[in-house]
């Protein structure tokens, strides 16, 4: 764009969203005299004003209604299969479920981890993958040996695995050293042995609890990622996996922390804070939305994020949740649990100021919403 | 005129706890006999059906108001209570209150230093956050001192407070009476109050024991005559005439001295009675019953649950002046209208005032009487009177009709009527329409409606509503109208348009057919289309020039088809491409929206009216049929087809031998086993879909393709498994699984892996399907029936969660979008302030503008 179009654009940036302003610069052809581009931003600002949204507009319910709507028209189906070689989760009906209710553990948990542009390589990105996986020593051991009498606990352990972790015996002492207080250990080739420490009663109960201990215990990788699995994007190589532990994943040098992301909402909420959990609903929900072919304008689902997030903390679109913050006793009631409501109230003496919908529809009055809003006062003669 | 009525406006309702003085001050009567009637049937002074309380019966007048049946609303009584006596709805509250203040002194169990600053804190949380948020923290006050070992204020050793549930504290073993945790309530001094939440000006928590007991007025337990002439009580009444008869019992017996034994056991019969009536599902209390063994309905479940009051009679009201019955599609009527059956438009009524200018107009109505349409059913004097119009009232009523009389008149073609489809789920199930009355017996629409209610004529059936104010009517002509409704504010795009033959018509006309003059002429005054002065003067009339006739002349379009193809109007000629799914159908409809966009919605709505009417009037002319010959394919192509089915097949088999092999190569992260599976899967899909390309190209021209192509029913993959084959089915994204057996049928050998034995059906549904096949698409059907079953209740609970946490945000004068307490939820609705419903799928179109002030000269 040349200088003197930038002025005109200067003059009308604050009337038009910035979105509105890059379409017309990029739309705009460089030859463009000024008094059309004066006439086109005229007329686009006509057109955003006769778009504009009226006073008094039921947003919520028409927002409402456009996620319930089509909501029957969602599969219930829980696993999808987006190609061969992706990842099962959670999608459909149940997933918008999950995250307007914000459920604190989601069915499948998983995470999209990107790479900083150095380690894109395949070999890299395979190195990665693998290194982020939780391996618990369980997977490594082959054979558990109690031994009552001497109160001794041998692991026999997978040399083959331990190799491609690349993971000495050695190293899995050290680690081990500090969780198995009381007993001794020592170390062979491909074994580890547990000795209790003084006397020795000849009972199983202690030496069995070490046993589940050490099947537990995380050798290496990090914690929760249960699966890894290395695909290609579009030009790069991502890495997805199931279970999620985002704050561990960010410190990671590798990884591009600015893409990365999870699809538990409140592990996002407890990490970035709200605004990327009220990001992270609206993406979830489009991603569903799109996934199911449907067609829900942005607008909505931001308007339901906005509610659940609203209060600076994640809240679901349940009588716990969003429902319980409204001041009206009455519009609760008409909830759920309407006893517990109306007794709290009594007892507290709680005013209801009528001031939202159902309590109006309750008792016979126009809602204070859309033509219920604006009075008229009159002279009469 | 003046009208001189005064509407009063509630403006808010305070909740509190009635103290017994209240109780009793605003009671009419005292109920002291358990009597319902005395020999004669008449209401026992004293008893539960007391006059004073109220009436129920015709003809009998209140003792208290002096009104009759209908027109009292009933007043209330009390029981003394011979023993007080724990309100099972506050039995946690009164137990939190004991635990947290001192048995001896009183005084909540908070050093008097800190109690001044958590009023402070509670105060700023109450303001700032909500009633929820100050009660969690009167909660975790609380919690913090019950445990305190001693009084900060007295120094007294404190004993630890149980609840035996439902309603018995202890205090250590030894159990406090209502008598004693009443006296313990009331030595609480109101300054300590605030700290639970109370307000001391209007409670004292000694009132959450009952002393005497409120009771509610006759008409809202009213007594049903039965058509033996027995009288059969209301459950409440059944309630309390127990509580009354065991009430009695125990002051008889404290009177006489009874041993405290017996007492004891009708102090606890009188608790059990008041808790049941109040709430007649405690957990751990069995419910009273009646005779018969049916569970009584009390206090608490009437006001609870979907069939309570709360969301039975208050949230959702019935209405007067309202219709249902079956529809029927009528392509004929304009799309904003809605055909009445005339026994119908008889009994709806729309009241009319009359006035100086059309007294005479309505002197018509009453002249035919209430059984000749059109005509008037009954009159409203001014002084509030009605009368009802017969043949023998007509005279006197003509006679005396004056200005500021209510006619209520038949309905008449041109009234406002709202029309309603369940499950209303979006705006666009309840939409105005214009009545226009017709003969037979149901509700006409024209189809191309039935997107947005959902509708079919299956048997549907619809509701009507006739609006009775000047206010109502007005307000549904202007924002309920059908046409202003055609954009979806889900979306930004037309939720009408052309549907089936609609479509069928028009992208046949457009595509092939030339028509004489004659025919071209006749088929557009056929549709009702009378300016014919644009159709060219020719001899063979192009179908494109005969569509042409309906679009407005100043109309240019650019945008594709279905196909892919471009259409062009230029200055509403339509130059090429056709016209189908993509430009007349809804949910996409871009010429639609277009001249939505230039011409207003009313002439869009007639033109879709005009263009679908065009539709079904060239099928009807042209004939348009399908049969069981639409889906013959020639051999050659059969021959294709089953070529790919048996190269998949070979495919799958070689696979298989692989895996046996121990060859095949695991997908990564996962095992071989599932790597074989999304193999097939995906190689059996591969193979279905190309023989239905394959299909869907060589089937000679039909109607059943020409429906698809149009995009008016069916798709490709429809007229693949009818014509070619029906396909690999699938269970929860995976072929059809052994489970225990090691194979899926009989019919198979153990553990094959093969297409046939895991659900691949070869056949299509022309040739009929193998009875193995036909079991596995059996499975498949009934798995999409279960899904379809088990999603609707869970998507209806997910849409009115969202609606009742929502309802009450709306778009300020600011451009904010606030809750009902003026908290802001967004600071411009959208972040750019736009209404959905007046964008193109969410956006303003500024290319269009640029390039229509670039293309200009």
């Amino acid at each position: 764009m040349k200088k003197e179009h930038e002025e005109i654009a200067e003059k009308y940036a604050l009337l038009l969203p910035p979105a509105a302003l890059t379409e017309i610069r990029e739309t705009v052809p460089g030859t463009i005299s000024k008094e059309k581009l004066e006439q086109i931003f005229a007329e686009t600002i006509a057109a955003y004003t006769a778009a504009r949204i009226n006073p008094g507009e039921c947003v919520g319910l028409v927002s409402a209604e456009s996620i319930g709507e089509p909501g029957t028209q969602m599969t219930l189906n829980t696993f999808h299969f987006a190609g061969v070689a992706e990842m099962n989760v959670t999608t459909g009906l149940p997933r918008v479920i999950e995250i307007l209710d914000s459920q604190k553990e989601i069915k499948t948990p998983t995470m999209e981890i990107f790479l900083k542009s150095e380690y894109n390589k395949i070999d890299a990105v395979r190195k990665f993958a693998a290194a982020i996986k939780e391996t618990l020593l369980g997977e490594l051991v082959l054979e558990y040996a109690l031994n009552i009498f001497d109160q001794t606990l041998r692991l026999k352990l997978n040399t083959a695995m331990l190799a491609d972790f690349s993971l000495s015996v050695k190293e899995l002492v050290k680690l081990l050293k500090p969780k198995t207080k009381g007993f001794t250990i020592e170390e062979t080739d491909d074994s580890i042995t547990f000795i209790k420490k003084g006397n020795k009663p000849e009972e199983i109960k202690e030496i069995y609890a070490l046993k589940e201990k050490m099947k537990v215990i995380k050798v290496k990788g990090i914690k929760s990622i249960k699966q890894v699995l290395p695909v290609k994007r579009d030009e790069e190589y991502i890495v997805l996996t199931s279970g999620t532990n985002l704050k561990d994943i960010l410190e990671l040098p590798e990884v591009d922390a600015v893409r990365t992301t999870t699809n538990d909402i409140n592990e996002i909420y407890m990490v970035l804070g709200i605004e990327a959990a009220r990001q992270s609903i609206i993406n979830e929900v489009n991603k569903v939305v799109e996934a199911q072919g449907l067609n829900i304008d942005i607008r909505h689902v931001m308007l339901v994020a906005d509610v659940m997030c609203s209060n600076g903390a994640v809240k679901g679109v349940t009588r716990y949740g969003v429902v319980s913050e409204k001041a009206s006793v009455l519009a609760r009631a008409s909830f759920e649990t309407p006893i517990k409501h109306l007794i709290n109230a009594a007892l507290e003496g709680e005013i209801d100021n009528l001031s939202s919908v159902v309590e109006n529809v309750m008792i016979n009055q126009p809602v204070p919403l859309g033509t219920g809003l604006p009075g008229l006062i009159t002279k009469l003669k | 005129m003046i009208i001189k009525e005064t509407h009063k406006k509630i403006v808010s309702i305070t909740f509190g706890i009635f103290s017994p003085k209240q109780i009793v001050d605003s009671a009419t009567a005292k109920v002291v006999t358990p009597e319902l009637y005395d020999r004669e049937g008449y209401p026992v002074d004293g008893g539960l059906m007391d006059l004073r309380l109220g009436v129920i019966d015709p003809g009998l007048r209140c003792k208290t108001c002096g009104q009759k049946l209908k027109e009292c609303p009933g007043h209330f009584g009390y029981i003394e209570l011979a023993r007080p006596v724990v309100h099972i709805n506050f039995v946690r509250q009164v137990l939190d209150i004991l635990k947290s203040t001192c048995k001896s002194c009183g005084r909540v169990l908070i050093p008097d230093e800190n109690l001044k600053r958590y009023l402070s804190i509670l105060e700023k949380i109450g303001t700032e956050e909500g009633f929820e948020a100050r009660r969690r923290k009167v909660k975790e006050i609380t919690k913090k001192y019950k445990v305190k070992e001693k009084c900060p204020h007295c120094d007294t050793k404190q004993t630890k407070i149980k609840l035996e549930k439902p309603y018995n504290y202890y205090e250590g073993e030894i159990r406090l009476s209502p008598i004693e945790v009443r006296a313990r309530l009331e030595k609480i001094p109101g300054e300590d109050l605030e700290i639970f939440g109370f307000k001391k000006e209007s409670f004292r928590p000694e009132w959450l024991i009952i002393t005497v007991l409120q009771i509610p007025p006759v008409t809202m337990r009213p007594s049903i005559t039965l058509e033996s002439g027995e009288r059969s009580e209301d459950d409440l009444t059944h309630k309390l005439g127990d509580i009354v008869r065991i009430n009695q019992r125990l002051f008889e017996n404290i009177n006489a001295g009874a041993p405290e034994v017996i007492i004891e056991d009708l102090w606890d019969l009188l608790q059990y009675h008041i808790t049941t009536f109040f709430n007649n599902e405690v957990p751990q209390l069995p419910p009273a019953r009646h005779r018969g063994g049916q569970i009584l309905k009390t206090l608490a479940n009437r006001i609870s649950s979907k069939e309570g009051r709360i969301r039975h009679n208050l949230a959702g009201k019935r209405t007067d002046f309202s219709a249902r019955t079956v529809i029927s599609p009528d392509p004929l009527i304009s799309l904003n209208e809605v055909g009445v059956p005339l026994s119908m438009s008889m009994t709806l009524t729309v009241p009319e005032r009359i006035t100086e200018w059309n007294k005479e107009y309505v002197k018509k109505y009453i002249e035919n009487g209430s059984k000749k349409y059109p005509g008037a059913n009954y009159i409203t004097k001014p002084d509030g009177k009605r009368k009802s119009v017969t043949a023998e009232t007509k005279d006197e009523i003509l006679a005396e009709l004056a200005e500021g009389y209510i006619v209520d008149r038949h309905l008449i073609d041109g009234d406002i009527a709202i029309f309603n489809r369940q499950p209303s789920l979006h705006r666009m199930s309840m939409m105005c329409h214009l009545v226009k009355v017709l003969p037979g017996k149901t509700f006409r629409l024209n189809p191309a409606v039935c997107n947005p209610y959902n509708a079919d004529f299956d048997g549907d059936e619809m509701n009507l509503h006739i609006p009775q104010t000047e206010e109502a009517r007005a307000e549904a002509r202007i924002l309920m109208l059908v046409e202003t409704q055609l954009i979806s504010p889900r979306y930004g795009l037309s939720v009408v348009g052309c549907i089936h033959d609609g479509i069928t018509g028009n992208y046949l006309l457009t595509k092939e057919l030339v028509l004489s003059r004659e025919e071209a002429v006749d088929l557009l005054y056929g549709c009702g289309i009378n300016d014919l002065s644009s159709l060219p003067d020719k001899e063979k009339i192009d179908g494109k020039e005969v569509f042409s006739v309906l679009l407005p002349k100043d109309f240019n379009f650019i945008g594709k088809d279905k196909s892919g193809n471009e259409v062009k109007i230029v200055n509403g000629q339509l130059k090429s491409g056709l016209m189908d799914k993509s430009n007349l159908g809804q949910e996409s409809g871009l010429m639609l929206r277009n001249i939505y966009e230039k011409y207003g919605a009313a002439y869009t709505a007639e033109l879709l009216g005009n263009i679908s009417k065009l539709g079904i009037t060239v099928l009807s002319r042209r004939g348009f049929s399908i049969g069981i010959s639409d889906m013959d394919l020639a051999p050659e192509v059969n021959d294709e087809i089953k070529d790919i089915i048996a190269k998949a097949e070979a495919e799958t088999l070689k696979l298989i031998e692989n895996y046996h092999d121990g060859k095949l190569e695991p997908l990564p992260g996962r095992t071989i086993m599932e790597t074989l599976e999304l193999r097939i899967l995906e190689t059996l899909n591969r193979a279905r879909n190309k023989s239905g390309d394959v299909a869907m190209r060589q089937v000679h021209e039909s109607a059943a393709l020409v429906m698809a192509r149009s995009g008016a029913r069916g798709n490709a993959l429809n007229i693949a498994q009818m014509t070619a084959i029906v396909g690999q089915q699938a269970l929860r994204g995976k072929r059809i699984e052994t489970g225990y057996s090691g194979r899926t049928l009989p019919y198979f050998k153990k553990n094959d892996l093969g297409p046939a034995a895991h659900g691949f059906i070869k056949n299509n549904f022309k040739s009929g399907l193998k009875p193995y096949e036909f079991f596995f698409g059996a499975m498949t059907g009934r798995d999409a029936l279960m899904d379809t079953a088990l999603r609707t209740p869970k998507s209806g609970y997910l849409y009115r969660r969202l609606s009742n946490a929502m309802q009450d945000l709306k778009v300020e004068y600011d451009g904010t979008v606030r809750d009902a307490s003026g908290r802001i939820v967004q600071f411009l609705y959208g972040e750019d302030g736009l209404d959905v419903s007046k964008t193109k799928n969410g956006v303003v179109d500024i290319k269009r503008i640029v390039q229509q002030i670039v293309g200009e000269k």
